[in-house]
């Protein structure tokens, strides 16, 4: 199968720490997402997304399966970077510093689930209530 | 295909003896003939896209492979009536219905002519069609999946030869026996009665414009002869089907002797709107008959099949106006009708002349009766009443025209191995070209479309002697891409195909692009095992029937450790593959099973049956790569005596079974 996914040059990325704070709003749509309240309809409609779409990969305390663990990902990441990863993946391990980083500490290119815009801003909602 | 030709008259460079060449066209050394910048033309660099897709079937693999041109690069063989244990078709439990028949399930056939779905007489990119010759079968693969869809089991019929042709519409294709049989009544006749007993059986299948399913409208019962190949009328001849025939003499045995005996054999007009006026009086019969009928199911991602019992006659013993014949040189093969449907070229293999016949000069015979006489009731137009004229000196063997969008013709000219291209109006011979070697049908590019897109022809050659390096006594067969753009013909490339490519159809490649499917959406995967995440992954046991819902996704399969099974069970991984992302398939193969590997298309649910025959650990693994942990996506299943009491149990990381042993 031709995949790009292995093939991509990491460039030294030892100097980024996966495991702290990033102001980078990573590369895709969302360059611009509000957040305030916590809106628990969209939560739950984000978790049942999640559970459908994510759930094979990731789990929501801090144990890496096939990708990483997402307790606390709300407070390492923005709200644009984490709704650009789950829709724009592939350009993100290509060009965005923390996205690279995972991608070589986990190796498997994360993919693109078909998640809508709604969808994906739902997730972020269920992760936020995640962190809370 | 079979010629009546000796062997020793096909012109092979190879030859050491000296070979009589009868025709005035000598094959010269191929180095001779290819032009300076040929591979300029057909190079299609790294990261770009071909310009045409070539749809060329597999012959005798039962397969059809889609090529890039002008690369000739091989893009997919698409399974269609074989089994093909690299991805399941034809033995996973959703495919295994696609090959069912009246005979049973048959896991093998001979595909001829594909056929690209039309509208107004131009390729649409819908729907590829396919014949089945012989078990006689008509195929469609969806051209947005590039997988077969619907399989139609044609009864009445022995050889699915002059098939799956359509209208300009796809209204109908049409599928006609090369070999007439014993059809109503008692079948068990001795051979020898043929001229009494055996009918040919025409079938005009109604496609569904919506969807494409087909079934068949109606059969024209016809005079007891060889129906060798069809092509549809259009514009001006629509409404109108024409076929070659063969074996006038109605000889049932040493055909190449007693089949050559008179000077014409026949085209047959088919008025095929006049066949739907009957069928609108109720002149069709109910005839009973055994047929299947197989459809796969995009939302279920699994087929079924239905079993027919009837299909409606219509008897051109009976019937008036339906069908005539127009005389015509020996054995044709190809009748192929201009881009403006007015000439209808006939090529007769075992002819000296190309004949076109004239669809109003035709059209006029039939209204002033201009006949000759009556063949089992059909009346045969006097040849000189339906001819526009002859192409004079063509070469040998003519056996197939298509056109391009400049008034030009190329028929393919089997004994002298060489293509032949005329002008369609003065019907003169303008150029010509050898292939390697006996070409036998050939393409161009839209080349039976109103508009053909021209460009390029495509010879598919019978035989390739030394073109390639050996491979022992199995050579490889090979296609050839020709620039026809020009006043001469050029020779770009060569290359290998699979099968016997016996006939392709190919068109520019925007019109297949606009309908591609990237995958299959899991929220719309309706298969009653799909599960559409790991939380909904199970292990059921009914008496010795176990099925189990599975999952794939990078890098893991869901459950991975299985454990209860029990020697002498059944079974059954449905494999649901999570992924939403182009071009990520992930495969299944299970240790000792008997059928095949499952390949699974990102949102697909497959299931593969496995009845272990000892206990033990089986591994299961991906097998197709898939990601860096590609050889961690792996698992075990566990097989205990029949009498064991080891609990049923799957899971995966802390779900799995831990420590089961057997409780006695």
């Amino acid at each position: 199968m031709a995949s790009s996914d292995e093939s991509q040059q990491t460039e030294a990325t030892a100097t980024i720490d996966t495991k702290v704070h990033s102001d980078s709003k990573g590369i895709g749509k969302f360059t611009d997402v509000k957040v305030d309240g916590l809106n628990a309809d969209h939560a739950t409609k984000g978790k049942t997304v999640f559970d459908s779409k994510c759930s094979a990969c990731h789990r929501v305390d801090e144990t890496k399966v096939v990708g990483p663990g997402l307790k606390g990902v709300t407070k390492r990441r923005t709200p644009e970077w984490i709704m650009n990863m789950i829709t724009n993946p592939a350009e993100m391990t290509q060009k965005d510093p923390v996205a690279k980083a995972l991608l070589a500490e986990h190796l498997t290119q994360m993919t693109f689930q078909n998640v809508s815009d709604d969808e994906t801003r739902q997730i972020l909602e269920f992760l936020r209530k995640n962190d809370l | 295909m079979s010629l009546s030709t000796p062997y020793s008259k096909l012109v092979l460079a190879t030859a050491v003896a000296a070979v009589t060449f009868t025709t005035a066209c000598k094959p010269k050394k191929a180095e001779t003939v290819i032009s300076g910048d040929a591979a300029q033309k057909v190079y299609v660099a790294p990261g770009k896209l071909d310009e045409v897709y070539l749809f060329a079937s597999g012959g005798f693999s039962g397969q059809v492979a889609a090529y890039g041109l002008p690369s000739g690069r091989l893009l997919k063989v698409i399974p269609v009536f074989s089994q093909n244990p690299e991805n399941g078709w034809g033995y996973s439990e959703e495919t295994k219905a696609m090959l069912n028949t009246s005979h049973g399930f048959i896991p093998w056939d001979d595909a001829h002519h594909p056929q690209i779905s039309k509208t107004d007489g131009s390729d649409d990119g819908r729907w590829l069609f396919i014949n089945g010759n012989n078990t006689p079968r008509i195929a469609r693969i969806n051209l947005a999946t590039f997988k077969t869809e619907e399989i139609l089991e044609i009864p009445n019929s022995g050889g699915n030869h002059s098939s799956p042709y359509c209208t300009e519409n796809t209204e109908y294709v049409v599928a006609g026996t090369r070999f007439s049989v014993p059809i109503e009544g008692n079948t068990d006749v001795p051979i020898n009665t043929y001229k009494e007993n055996f009918r040919g059986a025409l079938s005009f299948v109604k496609v569904d414009p919506k969807e494409g399913h087909m079934n068949i409208a109606f059969q024209l019962l016809v005079p007891g002869v060889n129906y060798d190949l069809a092509r549809s009328g259009k514009g001006a001849s629509h409404g109108w089907m024409f076929f070659t025939c063969y074996n006038s003499e109605q000889a049932n045995t040493l055909l190449e002797v007693n089949a050559s005996q008179r000077d014409k054999d026949f085209i047959m007009a088919v008025n095929w709107k006049k066949a739907e006026e009957y069928l609108k009086q109720g002149k069709g019969k109910k005839t009973p008959t055994t047929y299947y009928h197989n459809n796969y199911d995009e939302r279920t991602h699994s087929a079924s099949s239905k079993v027919e019992k009837e299909v409606l006659t219509l008897d051109t013993r009976v019937l008036k106006d339906i069908v005539y014949f127009i005389p015509c040189p020996k054995s044709p093969h190809g009748a192929d009708v201009s881009p403006d449907g007015e000439s209808i070229v006939a090529s007769g293999k075992l002819a000296a002349v190309i004949p076109v016949f004239s669809f109003k000069k035709m059209t006029d015979a039939i209204a002033k009766k201009t006949f000759e006489s009556e063949f089992d009731k059909v009346p045969v137009i006097k040849y000189e009443a339906a001819l526009a004229g002859e192409v004079q000196k063509p070469g040998l063997g003519p056996l197939h025209t298509e056109f391009d969008d400049k008034g030009y013709a190329y028929t393919s000219m089997f004994v002298s191995s060489e293509i032949v291209k005329w002008k369609v109006d003065t019907r003169e011979v303008v150029d010509r070209i050898p292939t390697y070697y006996s070409i036998g049908h050939l393409c161009v590019v839209g080349g039976d479309n109103k508009k053909p897109y021209g460009k390029y022809a495509i010879a598919l050659n019978k035989i390739t002697k030394d073109r390639y390096l050996p491979t022992g006594p199995e050579l490889t067969q090979s296609a050839q891409l020709f620039d026809i753009t020009g006043e001469k013909m050029n020779l770009l490339l060569d290359f290998p195909t699979i099968g016997e490519p016996h006939y392709a159809q190919a068109c520019p490649a925007d019109v297949i692009l606009k309908n591609q499917k990237k995958i299959f959406e899991l929220s719309k995967n309706e298969h009653p095992y799909a599960v559409k995440n790991e939380k909904e992954t199970k292990i059921v046991r009914n008496g010795k029937r176990v099925d189990v819902w599975m999952t794939a996704i990078r890098s893991h399969l869901a459950p991975d450790n299985i454990e209860g099974i029990k020697l002498g069970d059944e079974v059954y991984f449905h494999i649901t593959n999570l992924e939403q992302d182009w071009d990520v398939p992930h495969g299944f193969a299970v240790k000792g099973a008997e059928n095949a590997e499952l390949l699974i298309m990102p949102g697909e649910t497959q299931t593969i049956k496995w009845t272990p025959k000892s206990t033990g650990i089986f591994p299961f693994y991906c097998t197709d790569f898939c990601s860096a942990l590609h050889q961690e996506m792996q698992g075990y299943a566990r097989v205990s005596p029949a009498n064991s009491t080891v609990a049923l149990k799957s899971g995966i990381g802390e779900t799995a079974p831990k420590n089961e042993l057997a409780k006695n």
